[in-house]
């Protein structure tokens, strides 16, 4: 048995199907995954990801520790409390320990990575935290519930109360607030507004509860996988891992390169790598025809004896049809008739597009 | 535990099938099957009036999860296909003993199905795998 959230016996009782995710026992769908991902995109669906990490960083050097420890510089975020930032913590070989979102909490900052990489994570970040004087505290008191989706805001607002709804109308996206014990925030891993609420483990089933009787549908991890794919989000371990540049795996935009006296662990690597140009890039692979792109395919590009490989493959509820993103050489060009992936033995060919498929509830490429 | 039907013929690769009064067999996954898979997103049957044999892939089946190849529990001729199946793939999940079904065969050899295991033997080996 793994670790379980404070929401397990919710979930027990509303028949999820409990599935093995990084150590946790998470719901994978609750009957449906296609019809909670239409939820998502068409009214509201919540998810428990209490699983995450939230890692806060606090002392005098937690800006200059994180400025050294992430690609992307929090000082970015420092005009405007509760900002989040999307970054990189790369390795001096410059590959990808983990991606994460990280938020200005004043004088001090909140940060949100993985549960499949939580070990390595919190081993790396205080092997660099000894060079500075900064406190890293897990908050593994917090459940985190996502609410995402076209009315997952205003479905939100009415069962929190006056003053916590005050607090979300006043949040520009991508900025969390606190509100007494409670952190909420305009973020999200699917492509449509909402929220993401971390909480105490002891609110969370009250909470759950009343957004369940406002109309928010529960959500398993099946139709967030889809969802965030449909959005072109990366996922660690898929897109990007240990071993791969984030400038082959869409993320340049998330390295800060000014200013250009700022050390940051695998600079020089990534620095080197921009300079001199990569061999490959991520795109959006589409489907059309009956069938399913699948991770781990491989990618022919016509007139390229290099291949590439699909990361990510779905059926995309959305659509109706398949998409993937996949990691191909930097020739690889956007349109048809060039692109074909090996399905099962046969060579079908696929459609490039850029990686980003469905923003708010609609068709982007 | 997942609805097994005691009327029907398995396999281990979770296949069903039924024998019908005018001799021929029908093909379709079980409900374990689709539990496990998904929701069901593409169903590719074989054509009528080509043959299936015991042991080759006749079928594939897709679903948010992964693809798996349907096998027939009898070689013969395909008589009739679920046609229904490529506008609603979703049927295989809610109904698959009966509107979900997937193929219907003309068997060359009825007495292959006595191959095929029971219902009792098939609960077994799914209680096994869990």
């Amino acid at each position: 048995m793994g670790n379980k959230t404070a929401l397990y016996s919710t979930h027990q009782a509303s028949n999820g199907k409990l599935v093995d995710f990084g150590g946790w026992d998470m719901p994978l769908h609750y009957g449906s995954q296609i019809e909670e991902h239409h939820k998502v995109r068409q009214v509201a669906g919540m998810f428990d990801v209490s699983h995450m990490t939230v890692v806060d960083v606090k002392g005098v050097d937690a800006k200059t520790y994180l400025q050294y420890l992430l690609a992307n510089d929090v000082s970015k975020i420092e005009t405007l409390l509760g900002k989040a930032l999307y970054s990189g913590m790369l390795n001096p070989q410059g590959g990808v320990i983990d991606d994460l979102i990280v938020y200005n909490m004043g004088n001090w900052f909140r940060t949100v990575v993985n549960c499949g990489t939580r070990e390595k994570d919190l081993a790396w970040m205080s092997k660099v935290a000894a060079d500075f004087t900064v406190e890293l505290v897990e908050r593994d008191d917090l459940a985190m519930i996502a609410i995402q989706g076209p009315e997952a805001i205003a479905r939100t607002k009415s069962v929190v109360g006056a003053e916590r709804a005050a607090v979300i109308d006043s949040l520009a996206i991508f900025q969390g607030l606190a509100s007494s014990e409670w952190f909420i925030a305009r973020t999200g891993y699917t492509g449509e507004d909402g929220l993401e609420i971390m909480l105490p483990n002891s609110e969370a089933v009250a909470f759950w509860n009343a957004l369940a009787d406002a109309g928010v549908t529960p959500c398993g991890l099946g139709s967030r996988d889809t969802l965030r794919l449909e959005a072109g989000m990366n996922l660690y371990g898929h897109e990007m891992d240990d071993n791969t540049s984030p400038l082959v795996a869409n993320m340049g935009w998330t390295i800060a390169w000014q200013p250009t006296g700022r050390e940051f662990i695998g600079r020089p690597v990534v620095e080197t790598e921009k300079t001199n140009g990569v061999k490959q890039k991520l795109v959006g692979l589409v489907l059309r025809e009956r069938g399913v792109l699948r991770a781990e395919q491989i990618v022919s590009i016509a007139g390229s004896n290099e291949k590439g490989v699909i990361t990510s493959g779905t059926f995309s509820p959305t659509l109706g049809y398949s998409i993937a993103l996949a990691r191909v050489p930097a020739v690889t060009p956007i349109g048809t008739g060039s692109c074909f992936v090996d399905m099962r033995g046969k060579q079908v060919l696929v459609e490039v597009v850029a990686p980003n498929f469905v923003r708010n509830g609609k068709q982007v490429f | 535990m997942s609805e097994i039907r005691k009327e029907l013929k398995y396999l281990s690769s979770h296949e069903w099938a039924r024998l019908e009064e005018d001799g021929t067999v029908t093909i379709g996954i079980t409900a374990h099957a689709q539990d496990a898979l998904g929701d069901v997103v593409y169903v590719e049957t074989p054509e009528v009036g080509s043959t299936v044999s015991v042991g080759e892939e006749a079928g594939v089946v897709e679903s948010v999860k992964a693809a798996s190849d349907i096998y027939t529990l009898v070689s013969g001729t395909v008589v009739a296909v679920n046609e229904a199946l490529q506008e609603s793939p979703e049927t295989v999940n809610s109904s698959p003993y009966d509107d979900g079904w997937f193929f219907r065969v003309q068997p060359d050899d009825l007495d292959e199905l006595d191959e095929a295991l029971s219902a009792d033997d098939y609960r077994e080996l799914i209680e096994s795998e869990e």
